[in-house]
């Protein structure tokens, strides 16, 4: 099912081919990044550490609630990629 | 025209400072590298890349890449893992292209290599197969490879330094490696003469002798005639046995320099203040303290372990970055000193090159 993924401003700048927002066929958030991947290589070790899980201080949400690697997508949700508020 | 160039490395940002021909005006980059924190930054003259190791907070290790001298940048840690279910790897704290590999040491400890350019990079696993590596500990700044130094000629020859656990050499290629710290110091240890747990800060080979290495450590200044096998104390004579950087000459094997800072209890900066660099002629037996043109009252500043760096000019040129942004370089080897830059980001690591 087609899902909108909306990356941050740094990640976009920082991989050649990406944009804030893109639609891709998924049905978890790790299906998502998985194919923001085939199109620009790379995006997902930015994202995804070992485990495998999200990097400690990246946040995604699905609709507006918190998620995880394996969280369900539905149809036409809306997936967020936010870098922790953090830093100095 | 052969120009010098200064690639620096900050906690935001990588800068490239160019100071032409003559090296007498210096101009300052943009930040480069997506304003991420930038350890080190190497050069491979073979193929004129520019390799700079980061880790960012939030998208973890990279190594960059730029072929046009930094216009441009492409970045990669694909492979950098120690597996599912080994310690996450956050950053790259050095970089240094060898027999046309690159390599990489990362925090925390270990050794990785790409022979791609960067593109895909594998474990160099024998490192962390040492026995001693349960018990490695991390130093202030973590448990980091931050020094990698291939042998000139034989591919198979390589050393590295671990903080806080020592130095380490293979003679195979990186399948086995040996800790070679006999005679250094780990003085905040109830035994001060473990063969592993020494803080090394900083391993520089000697040029034109492979087997002789001058060692900026936690506890003092070392030099080795062996490869490191054994150690003989050269600190006599500093103002501190403390400091990060080692600096030796392109064409004299009896020189280098050091920047001793106070107490590491107390401060790790500049000793009352006064900023300098201190030269050996004679390999470590007497030093020199050189501070025409650097700051002498109130210069609490610290220069971290890759912020150091001698150029292959005649006379070489030295320069060092400062934790507080400051960069000062000397084209007399060290005789006087220039601010080149100031108001850069904490700069963490500084590699001099000379390109065409």
């Amino acid at each position: 099912m087609a899902v909108t993924v909306i990356l941050p401003r740094s990640l976009v700048s920082l991989i050649a081919g990406t944009a804030r927002t893109t639609r891709v066929e998924a049905s978890t958030v790790r299906e998502a990044i998985d194919r923001l991947d085939d199109a620009s290589p790379g995006l997902r070790n930015r994202l995804i550490d070992s485990g495998p899980v999200l990097r400690e201080h990246i946040n995604v949400f699905v609709d507006g609630e918190q998620a995880s690697l394996d969280t369900a997508v539905g149809a036409d949700a809306t997936i967020h990629v936010i870098p922790a508020v953090s830093g100095g | 025209m052969t120009r010098t160039l200064l690639l620096v490395g900050t906690r935001k940002g990588a800068f490239m400072v160019d100071g032409g021909a003559n090296r007498s005006t210096w101009s300052v980059s943009d930040p480069m590298c997506e304003g991420w924190p930038v350890h080190d930054l190497q050069w491979d003259p073979a193929t004129g890349s520019i390799y700079a190791g980061a880790g960012s907070p939030w998208f973890g290790p990279a190594v960059f890449r730029s072929d046009d001298l930094g216009a441009t940048w492409t970045h990669s840690s694909e492979g950098m893992t120690y597996g599912d279910d080994g310690p996450k790897i956050p950053a790259v704290w050095n970089v240094t292209p060898a027999n046309g590999s690159i390599y990489a040491g990362v925090e925390p400890a270990g050794l990785f290599r790409s022979n791609d350019g960067g593109a895909t990079w594998s474990h160099v696993s024998g490192l962390r197969d040492h026995p001693s590596r349960p018990t490695w500990q991390p130093g202030a700044g973590g448990l980091i490879c931050h020094t990698i130094v291939p042998h000139p000629t034989d591919p198979k020859r390589m050393w590295v330094a671990i903080s806080a656990v020592g130095t380490f050499a293979t003679e195979d290629g990186g399948a086995t490696w040996e800790a070679r710290n006999h005679g250094v110091a780990a003085c905040f240890l109830p035994d001060p003469h473990p063969e592993t747990g020494q803080c090394v800060h900083k391993l520089a080979m000697a040029a034109g002798e492979p087997d002789t290495f001058y060692q900026q450590n936690h506890c003092g200044v070392y030099r080795s005639r062996d490869g490191g096998r054994t150690w003989d104390d050269i600190s006599a004579g500093l103002s501190s046995r403390f400091g990060f950087v080692m600096g030796t000459h392109p064409r004299d094997a009896a020189t280098a320099w050091v920047i001793p800072l106070s107490d590491p209890e107390a401060g790790r900066y500049a000793p009352n203040g006064a900023l300098a660099v201190w030269r050996t002629s004679d390999r470590g037996d007497t030093w020199e303290r050189q501070s025409n043109g650097l700051p002498q009252e109130h210069a609490f500043v610290g220069v971290l372990r890759e912020a150091m760096s001698v150029d292959r000019g005649d006379p070489a040129g030295i320069y060092f970055g400062t934790s507080t942004g400051q960069l000062y370089g000397s084209t007399d080897e060290g005789a006087s000193w220039a601010l080149i830059a100031d108001h850069l980001p904490s700069i963490w690591g500084v590699q001099a090159i000379e390109v065409d």
